[in-house]
């Protein structure tokens, strides 16, 4: 799509990953957020002008998408900055670190800014202030244009330090933006960063398309879509534009996703009104058949060792959630509860699989453990499924649907995201009614 | 002793016909029977006498008595029009996972089809697709307009 993906850490100040005595507890949810404070970036006086850019603004404006991405994890407490005692250079230099402990910070953002030859020069500095010391800091070059990028990688890198998790800010989330009344629903693709900016459609909406799914490796993006009446999955290179229909398939191909290296598709074929599982090598075009049951068998979702299969079938009678190797032996069922379940997704750690499960005329999005064991239901609402995993299998997103009156009046579609602890539940901003979101890869990685 | 009886026969004529008035009006206006739609509202017409849909149950593709009455109508109108092809449309309702509808919608279209079959229309006469959840022909979020979504379908083609 652009060129700009190029990004040169070029001077790593210092690492100091030893003694820190700020910690995060983060298997509690939000119960006691950490507060802390993310100073404006001080901007360079020497600064040159750039587009159309409000450089003067610069340091604020980053300063602000660090604390909204703080926010919205439910684990920090980003203070006030009408508080803040030291101006943004000198406490860039070295903080007072007992003023800022007066207003009950225990942590502190500090950095500054230039642009200069149409590049933008960022260097930030996070202080222990309770251990009065620096704990990380980073310097980086890049494209002024990238700005809100670089408010993402900052909040990764704190992110990081403070949780010893990897972060999700730099990443983007696609889905399909819906719009126009229930029974004639316009459907396009749609691609934006996680904090609802910079919106894109990469579909024009003439055809119906579902189900966007991200290659966890690059930008590339699996989908199924109507095209000419013929219900098919789709690759897409969102860079180039690019699409093309995957495999030769002589019926109706739906549910895809990838393989954890990016290589292959799985996704459900259906032929004479029984759906089966395939997967196609994206560069050898072999196709497998993995699942050969009477019953409905689909969304197959790839462990992230490549090793196993969850998916969704009916061989039961209703829908429960299965577990199979990758080469379609050894099928074990794994939900036992009350209820029918669906969408089974692999977290990337390995450890649990989300799910939607259907009880009582309600919609659960929860995860278990991969036997099966300790499920536990995050959400419960009217309609709601289709979880996708931050890259750090810390938080779902999903979508959810309103109940609708006569003609289909208040009916609404919107993307949610739940902390896997079940804390703070958000609703995520997009421009228009939204639902099948995918949640990509760190972009800077 | 008379009197006792005679109540006693009152009592009984009027709590039956209690009983089935209350039947005939919970059949009228719910028009679903068990859990598929019997009425008229959304069904269309492929010629006159010949409808154009058959409704499911709940997550099912089995198709009723009322279903192949249906269905043996088209084969019949099939029949007399040689050169005519359909596409059977199958439909979910929306209180399932998207993926698993668009698999239900599917093997319902294909029940349609493949009764259509054994009443001597060719295959290659009957194309199927599934629209899983996404075209609803009620949009309102009920039980009735839930059993008027579960559906297959038959369209003609040319």
């Amino acid at each position: 799509m652009k060129k700009f993906f190029y990004f040169i850490f070029i001077n790593i100040l210092l690492l100091n990953s030893s003694n820190a005595l700020i910690e995060i507890d983060i298997t509690r949810g939000n119960l006691d957020p950490l507060p802390i404070a993310v100073s404006p970036l001080h901007v360079d006086i020497k600064s040159e002008k750039f587009k159309d850019l409000k450089v003067k603004n610069l340091g604020e404006d980053i300063s602000k998408i660090i604390e909204q991405n703080f926010r919205n994890t439910g684990l920090f407490n980003p203070l006030k900055k009408d508080a803040f005692v030291q101006k943004p250079d000198i406490a860039h230099l070295k903080p007072r670190f007992e003023d800022w402990r007066l207003i009950k910070a225990q942590a502190l953002v500090t950095g500054k800014l230039l642009i200069k030859d149409e590049k933008l020069k960022v260097e930030f500095r996070l202080w222990d202030l309770a251990a009065a010391q620096e704990m990380t800091a980073l310097a980086f070059t890049t494209t002024p244009s990238n700005w809100r990028r670089v408010a993402h990688i900052i909040s990764d890198k704190i992110y990081e330090r403070l949780t010893g998790e990897e972060g999700y800010f730099d990443t983007r989330i696609i889905y399909v933006a819906e719009s126009g009344p229930k029974n004639q629903r316009i459907k396009k693709l749609a691609i934006m960063d996680q904090d609802g900016f910079n919106t894109k459609y990469l579909t024009l909406g003439n055809e119906l398309v579902l189900t966007p799914r991200f290659n966890p490796t690059n930008q590339m993006v699996t989908y199924m879509s109507y095209f000419r009446n013929m219900p098919r999955v789709y690759l897409l290179d969102i860079e180039t534009g690019t699409q093309e229909v995957v495999g030769n398939f002589p019926g109706m191909t739906f549910a895809p996703r990838f393989s954890p290296d990016g290589k292959k598709i799985i996704m459900s074929f259906a032929k004479d009104g029984n759906s089966d599982i395939y997967t196609m090598d994206l560069e050898s075009r072999i196709v497998e058949r993995i699942s050969d049951h009477s019953s409905i068998d689909t969304s197959p979702s790839f462990s992230p060792d490549g090793k196993f299969i969850a998916f969704n079938s009916d061989r039961s009678g209703l829908q429960q959630i299965y577990v199979m190797r990758s080469d379609g032996s050894n099928v074990k069922r794994i939900t036992f509860g009350k209820g029918i379940y669906g969408t089974p997704v692999w977290s990337p750690r390995g450890d649990l699989i989300a799910f939607t499960k259907m009880h009582k005329g309600k919609f659960f999005i929860g995860v278990m453990r991969t036997d099966g064991t300790g499920e536990r239901l995050l959400t419960e609402n009217y309609y709601q499924e289709a979880p996708s995993w931050s890259p750090n299998g810390r938080v779902l997103v999903f979508y959810r649907e309103t109940k609708a009156g006569e003609k289909g009046k208040g009916f609404s579609a919107k993307l949610w995201s739940i902390d896997i602890t079940g804390y703070n539940e958000r609703r995520l901003s997009t421009k228009t009614d939204a639902s099948d979101p995918s949640w990509s890869s760190l972009l800077s990685k | 002793m008379t009197l006792n009886t005679n109540l006693k026969n009152i009592l009984l004529v009027i709590f039956t016909t209690l009983i089935l008035s209350a039947c005939s009006t919970a059949k009228k206006s719910g028009d679903i029977e068990g859990d598929v739609y019997t009425g008229k509202e959304t069904v269309e017409f492929l010629a006159a006498g010949v409808p154009d849909r058959v409704f499911f149950a709940t997550n099912k593709s089995s198709l009723t008595t009322a279903s192949r009455a249906t269905l043996r109508k088209q084969a019949t109108y099939l029949r007399k029009n040689k050169n005519l092809s359909v596409t059977i449309e199958g439909h979910a309702d929306e209180r399932g996972t998207r993926e698993y509808n668009l698999a239900l919608g599917e093997r319902r279209a294909n029940a349609a089809r493949d009764y259509l079959m054994t009443y001597g229309i060719s295959g290659k006469r009957i194309s199927v697709i599934s629209y899983g959840k996404e075209k609803p022909v009620n949009p309102k979020s009920s039980p009735l307009s839930w059993s008027q979504n579960r559906r297959s379908v038959t369209v003609k083609v040319n």
